[in-house]
């Protein structure tokens, strides 16, 4: 873990931890800051949830997510939308490919049937949590409850759909697949590092994630997230209506 | 899976017309049955369901695709809650698939799907909204207006991982029913989306009946 304090704003500045399975975190990142998410270990899996810190409600909308880019998949180029028509977070890089945000989250009857129950008395901090107690667990830190929980991400896991629907968990990232998301705006970063519901793995995955958050650059004119498809485009210009920058919102005209 | 109702409309205790565009909230009790009817075709339903003795309890599209293994809802697709219980079954289909992953049409998403200039078109979203505010007895607020089931859209995915919207499989009077396991409040948009072919560019009501 580190952290330059002495010069917190400066462009090389970075922070780092590692997050072991079945851990939660927390963060309210601010626009222009990167986030990395590099899997340590292969076969690691993270739950996320995204919420506009000024205004709880508007939160990641997995429907809009999808259908703006026309999209079952999440990867590079693709945007991470809110219920408020707005882009939280740009994927600007992702050597995996292929992200779920329709499966959520395991229950503690899910981990508890697969791999027996959390029991810390007995296991400490390798106790088996599962994805919707930690997102409890983290959402009340802000006054949020189970009623604010939305459609999550689950990064570093490929679910497919065959003709007729059926969903397979089909890959998980290999040691050092990594995606980084850009901020376009403040967002609180909820995430835990529990197993993907669909994991039938022999053994409680014990993975590790790296997390870095650094500066990020401006987005420039050919960038692939503002220029993957034209609604991009125009989520772009609704976060530069939120900020008010009107001469992004307006450069369409004469 | 084509499911036929063996029901009679004659015996329903509740019939309601519900115009494209409009809202529709009611409380299902646990053991009815409520049929939505696709009148003209091509119509979008988009529902969401709350436990009536706690809504903080409610419909969750992540739980239900999780639990069946499957994106697509039909007869014998049981729907779920937020906290993994069981809150209603369908029962009886004649459409074959109904879509839970596309979500509500919304001004704001509007905006970005086909124009910022669209944002004054009404949407499920807005109607939701109204639904909410003009009926505080149900105890529902911005929070719950979640993850929803379009009834009669098609949205399928392909192997690539490409999301596509169809053209309807519903036709006129092609119907879902549900079966309620728990006191239930069903909260319909019925879609006025303009802009995609989930409805024909054309919004048409749909029906609703209810059994004892
Ligand atoms: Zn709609």
């Amino acid at each position: 873990m580190t952290l330059d304090v002495i010069n917190p704003n400066a462009a090389e500045c970075r922070y780092q931890t590692t997050l072991n399975s079945g851990q939660h975190w927390s963060l309210l990142v601010r626009r222009d800051i990167q986030m990395t998410l590099t899997d340590l270990s292969g076969g690691s899996n993270v739950g996320m949830l995204l919420y506009n810190p000024t205004q709880l409600s508007e939160k990641y909308n997995a429907p809009d997510t999808l259908k703006c880019q026309h999209t079952f998949k999440l990867t590079r180029g693709h945007c991470l939308y809110s219920d408020m028509g707005r882009i939280f977070c740009s994927i600007i890089e992702d050597t995996f490919g292929w992200h779920d945000t329709v499966c959520g989250n395991s229950h503690s009857s899910h981990i508890q049937a697969r791999w027996g129950a959390r029991n810390y008395q007995q296991d400490r901090n390798d106790w088996h949590q599962n994805g919707y107690d930690s997102f409890l667990v983290e959402l009340a830190k802000y006054n949020l409850t189970r009623r604010d929980m939305a459609a999550n991400l689950n990064w570093f896991s490929e679910v497919g759909a065959s003709d007729d629907g059926q969903l397979a968990l089909k890959r998980h990232s290999k040691k050092d697949d990594r995606v980084t998301l850009r901020f376009e705006m403040d967002t609180l970063v909820v995430l835990h590092t529990c197993p993907h519901p669909l994991s039938e793995a022999g053994h409680y995955p014990r993975t590790s994630v790296q997390l870095e958050l650094m500066q990020s650059q401006p987005m420039a004119a050919d960038d692939p997230c503002l220029n993957y498809c034209q609604e991009n485009q125009r989520g772009f210009e609704n976060n530069s209506l939120y900020h008010f920058g009107l001469q992004t919102l307006y450069r369409s005209m004469p | 899976m084509i499911k036929e109702s063996p029901r009679a409309c004659s015996t329903a205790i509740q019939r309601d017309i519900v115009p494209a565009g409009d809202y529709y909230i009611q409380i299902i009790k646990q053991g009815q049955t409520v049929r939505l009817v696709d009148l003209e075709g091509n119509q979008a339903a988009d529902t969401l369901f709350y436990s009536a003795n706690d809504p903080g309890e409610r419909y969750s599209a992540t739980d239900t695709i999780r639990e069946q293994g499957n994106l697509y809802l039909t007869a014998g697709s049981i729907l779920k809650t937020n906290e993994n219980n069981d809150l209603l079954e369908i029962v009886a289909d004649t459409c074959g698939r109904h879509d839970t992953v596309g979500g509500a049409c919304a001004s704001e998403s509007n905006t970005v799907r086909y124009d910022l200039e669209k944002r004054g078109m009404h949407a499920c979203r807005d109607s939701w909204m109204l639904a909410i505010q003009e009926h505080e007895e149900f105890g529902l607020g911005k929070a719950d207006i979640t993850h929803n089931i379009n009834f009669f859209m098609n949205v399928p995915v392909t192997p690539e991982g490409k999301l596509t919207f169809e053209d309807g499989i519903s036709a006129p009077g092609k119907y879902v029913e549900l079966k309620a396991l728990m006191d239930t409040i069903m909260l319909i948009s019925n879609c006025p989306q303009l802009n995609n072919p989930c409805n024909g560019y054309n919004p048409t009501p749909i029906e609703v009946l209810i059994w004892d």
